[in-house]
């Protein structure tokens, strides 16, 4: 299991569409992959779980991953929301 | 970080603060309660000083009858570092002795207008709500025939798919996607959905629907007790799936066990139906009806009773 602390650069946070690509991005891995914010967790793979978080510029979360391929599914997410504009 | 503190108890509770406000931010770790009657009368041996102290007419009228110096006294030793409140019920008149210790140790004290027995259940009902272990779930609750239903499955499976068809067919929407559980006393497991997505559900091609809008205030539900889990995954030609059900297989969630049942997905395979008939088969166990059982008993016995006629079949 990989596991990285991160902030939240997205410019307008993870509002409906940045999340709809995060999701779209976390879908491309077979690993399983969670989003934890407050001791909340949530599955990366599902648009409504994220966006139940509600996670504004700044917040602090945690990304998880495991599976075959949790390595580059961490890198490639984590590069995503440390992002401004959400496209690596 | 703290589930509750001293302040959530002032503000949900429509205390009034006396004094002692710069303990407000303390935190309440524990639903007991305590009357400090006997620590009034100089037992300290047993003070519980992590709960919060409720003092009624008893204790308050007791108090009086001390002597001054023994009031100090022990009032000093209820404001202790850990205690996060004080409450007085009946709106009762508040000991100087006790608003200069709670001040002096930033030991909040509050007050409300209700009886002593009336306050303490409500404060133990609020802290036990509060301070419940909580967890979130992905997946997706129902009520199919009264029964709360989760389903789980990796995403992608169609787990909103069949959600969407048990609520066409009458049956209620709790949470899609996210499911917030609480664990309640006596091991039972509330499910309700995160504020914000509440009432909708997400469907591949559509996108985002409001299932109280579509279908009315009858298809939804705000939060349920789960009692049955049904997993779906996809149909691996390779694994056995149960042929009886006579053995009960369980998750646990929190701490509590669930019943639950796996599903293999294939195309052409009615999950509504599924999911229905899983719910009243179990609630038909819990009413005593075990159909494998008996099935299975009615086997042994003809089995048994019958060594001839078996073979007269042959």
């Amino acid at each position: 299991m990989v596991e990285k602390l991160t902030e939240v650069q997205l410019k307008t946070g993870l509002h409906a569409r940045p999340a709809a690509l995060f999701v779209q991005e976390a879908n491309r891995f077979s690993s399983e992959i969670f989003l934890e914010k407050d001791g909340k967790k949530v599955n990366a793979k599902s648009i409504m779980g994220i966006m139940s978080l509600a996670i504004n510029r700044g917040s602090e979360v945690t990304l998880s991953a495991e599976g075959s391929d949790e390595e580059e599914a961490v890198k490639v997410l984590a590069e995503f929301i440390e992002s401004e504009e959400g496209h690596q | 970080m703290a589930k509750v503190r001293t302040t959530d108890v002032l503000k949900n509770l429509d205390l009034e603060l006396v004094s002692g406000e710069d303990g407000l931010h303390r935190p309440i770790t524990t639903s007991d309660l305590h009357r400090p009657g006997l620590e009034l009368a100089g037992f300290l041996d047993y003070y519980p000083k992590e709960r919060v102290q409720l003092l009624g007419r008893t204790e308050l009228r007791f108090f009086e009858k001390l002597p001054q110096a023994e009031r100090i006294e022990r009032m000093e030793r209820l404001c202790d570092d850990e205690t996060p409140a004080i409450v007085i019920s009946r709106d009762l008149d508040i000991p100087e002795e006790l608003i200069e210790s709670s001040e002096r140790h930033a030991v909040p004290v509050m007050r409300s207008n209700l009886t002593t027995t009336r306050l303490f259940s409500k404060l133990t009902a609020y802290l036990e709500k509060m301070l419940a272990p909580t967890t979130a779930v992905h997946g997706v609750l129902l009520e199919v025939y009264g029964v709360g239903v989760l389903l789980t499955g990796k995403s992608g499976v169609g787990k909103s798919e069949a959600a969407l068809d048990l609520v066409k067919r009458g049956h209620r929407l709790i949470a899609d996607d996210c499911v917030e559980i609480r664990q309640e006393e006596n091991d039972t497991l509330v499910g309700t959905a995160p504020e914000l997505i509440e009432h909708l559900l997400e469907i591949r091609g559509l996108g985002i629907i409001n299932v109280m809008t579509l279908f009315g205030a009858g298809a939804i539900r705000g939060s349920k007790q789960i009692t049955l889990n049904v997993h779906l995954e996809l149909w691996n030609s390779k694994k056995q799936y149960d042929r009886l059900g006579i053995e009960d297989e369980k998750i646990k969630i929190i701490d509590t066990e669930v019943t639950k049942v796996t599903v293999p997905v294939r195309p052409g395979r009615n999950l509504a139906v599924i999911i229905e008939v899983a719910a009243m088969n179990h609630r038909l166990k819990r009413f005593g009806i075990n159909t494998a059982q008996q099935f299975t008993n009615k086997l042994e016995n003809v089995i048994k009773s019958e060594p001839d006629s078996n073979t007269d079949y042959l």
